[in-house]
């Protein structure tokens, strides 16, 4: 589905992707993992175009997207749908207007489809009578789930969750990893791909995860390899603690 | 020189993108309004100061001469070839073009504009495009607005101050200041009013890094359209008398 060749990108002099490989299967729920500065949310960046590589392939579908011009990325992007880590509503638009305008962008549904297809996601991600409301009015968690609801509207074939429990106390947490395993569940076509520092909802509800370090990946698996990890580096992130081989910046 | 070049690339982004499809009507007219109404009392409140202190001013002059029958006309021909177009630019740079930088580079450091780009949308076509296009259509008209408003100061001073018939007034302002003088005016602020638009969309689409990065983008804008405007203003004057001559 998605496959990164040799990848690499710096930024000024830092080095965040140094000839990564790696490979997201269709239809998992694929967590990336890392301690921040590894260059998760980079990468997720890269599969929708978002950035482009100093060198190195990234390929959607077959597809080369650091080869496409800007129209055939465009349709490139509409292949997927993204939860911001700050949501990234629209704050000048009500939620449902929020919900509708990738709709109205990206497919030719009539108003009125429009309409029920809001009122679906809603329902979906447990909001039903937020539609007027703004997103001055929400609460985090709940303009998590309304920019869930948003990636979700024009269903899309790749879902990417950037770093969705990031800030939030671990019931609100709790509830939008709930919500990611059940729209995983829902819709069975969607690849899922999370980027988190979350290991417990990793191990509980990846069906695969991959841990970047120094720009590469350190390991990649389901998560029985993860609990039974050899690499230093995997045993040291999932022990939380400072001491041992893992660089700090 | 990088620069400019750069800056020229996305002029010609915006023209790209000004021809092409979807035809974003909801978000000009949203611009229009928020250009255009909200910014006419302002225009209005200066436009007759503006008018009154230069009829002031230059009636106290003629008086001098005996010729004060010709404030009313001094005052109409500056207003529409200078004074209109230039303050009338520098309110809304400050008005509308800081606004419109604040807004924009909100949107950028809060993500919006990366979700604008995730959701196959162009950042140039949803948010510059619009901004342009109803700059370049409420601008002029509200210089307009500007010269016709100053122009009823000036009455009111010759009238009240300097005993001006007023007839003898509008007789003076529709001899001296002929139609050309007036597009003349109008089309500088159509110049103005797309690069003050381009600039602060600009601006507000680099900005990076939190609060600090909108407040820079936005100061940046106000002082950079500032000095384009006068830029601009002195090569259209310095052609205009070139031709003239």
């Amino acid at each position: 589905m998605i496959r990164f060749s040799h990848v690499t990108k710096s930024f000024g002099s830092r080095a965040v992707l140094q000839n990564l490989d790696l490979e997201i299967h269709k239809g998992e729920l694929t967590f990336i993992i890392g301690k921040s500065g590894e260059g998760k949310s980079v990468t997720i960046k890269h599969m929708m175009g978002l950035l482009q590589p100093d060198s190195g392939q990234v390929y959607v579908e077959g597809v080369d997207v650091a080869k496409l011009g800007p129209n055939e990325l465009l349709q490139v992007r509409r292949k997927f749908g993204i939860l911001f880590q700050q949501a990234a509503l629209f704050d000048s638009m009500t939620v449902e207007e929020n919900i509708q305008f990738p709709l109205r962008e990206q497919t030719n549904f009539t108003p009125s489809q429009i309409e029920h297809r809001v009122e679906e996601v809603l329902r979906q991600v447990d909001m039903p009578h937020s539609n007027r409301k703004y997103p001055d009015a929400l609460s985090t968690g709940e303009k998590k789930r309304v920019g869930l609801a948003r990636a979700l509207a024009a269903k899309p074939q790749i879902l990417l969750y950037d770093e969705p429990t990031t800030g939030m106390d671990p019931l609100i947490s709790e509830m939008i990893d709930a919500l990611i395993v059940q729209v995983n569940q829902e819709e069975k076509e969607i690849t899922s791909i999370v980027i988190s520092h979350d290991l417990k909802a990793a191990l509980a509800t990846a069906d695969r995860i991959i841990m970047l370090y120094q720009g590469r990946v350190e390991l990649a698996g389901p998560p029985s390899v993860f609990r039974n990890a050899d690499s230093p580096v995997v045993r040291q992130f999932f022990s939380g603690k400072v001491d041992g081989p893992m660089e700090f910046l | 020189m990088g620069a400019v070049g750069s800056f020229a690339l996305y002029l010609r982004e915006i023209f790209r993108h000004m021809f092409r499809g979807p035809f974003r009507g909801r978000e000009i007219l949203q611009q229009l309004e928020i250009i255009g109404n909200e910014s006419a009392p302002i225009i209005l409140l200066t436009g007759f100061f503006t008018g009154a202190v230069f009829g002031l001013q230059i009636g106290g002059i003629f008086l001098i001469f005996r010729a004060e029958s010709l404030m009313g006309g001094a005052t109409a021909i500056a207003l529409a070839t200078e004074l209109a177009p230039l303050v009338a630019a520098f309110l809304l740079i400050g008005r509308v073009g800081a606004a419109m930088t604040a807004e924009i580079s909100t949107m950028v450091v809060q993500e919006q504009v990366l979700a604008l780009e995730a959701m196959g949308v162009h950042p140039i076509h949803y948010l510059v495009v619009p901004r342009v296009v109803a700059s370049m259509v409420m601008m002029p008209l509200l210089c307009g607005i500007f010269m016709a408003v100053g122009v009823f100061g000036a009455l009111l001073i010759g009238l009240f101050l300097y005993d001006v018939d007023q007839g003898v007034f509008f007789e003076r302002v529709t001899t001296m200041v002929v139609g050309h003088d007036i597009v003349a005016g109008l089309r500088k602020m159509l110049v103005f009013s797309f690069f003050i638009s381009a600039i602060c969309c600009r601006r507000g689409l680099s900005a990076s890094g939190g609060a600090k990065g909108v407040g820079l983008a936005t100061t940046t804008a106000v002082v950079t359209s500032l000095l384009m405007v006068l830029c601009i203003d002195f090569l259209i004057s310095y052609f205009q008398i070139r031709w003239i001559s």
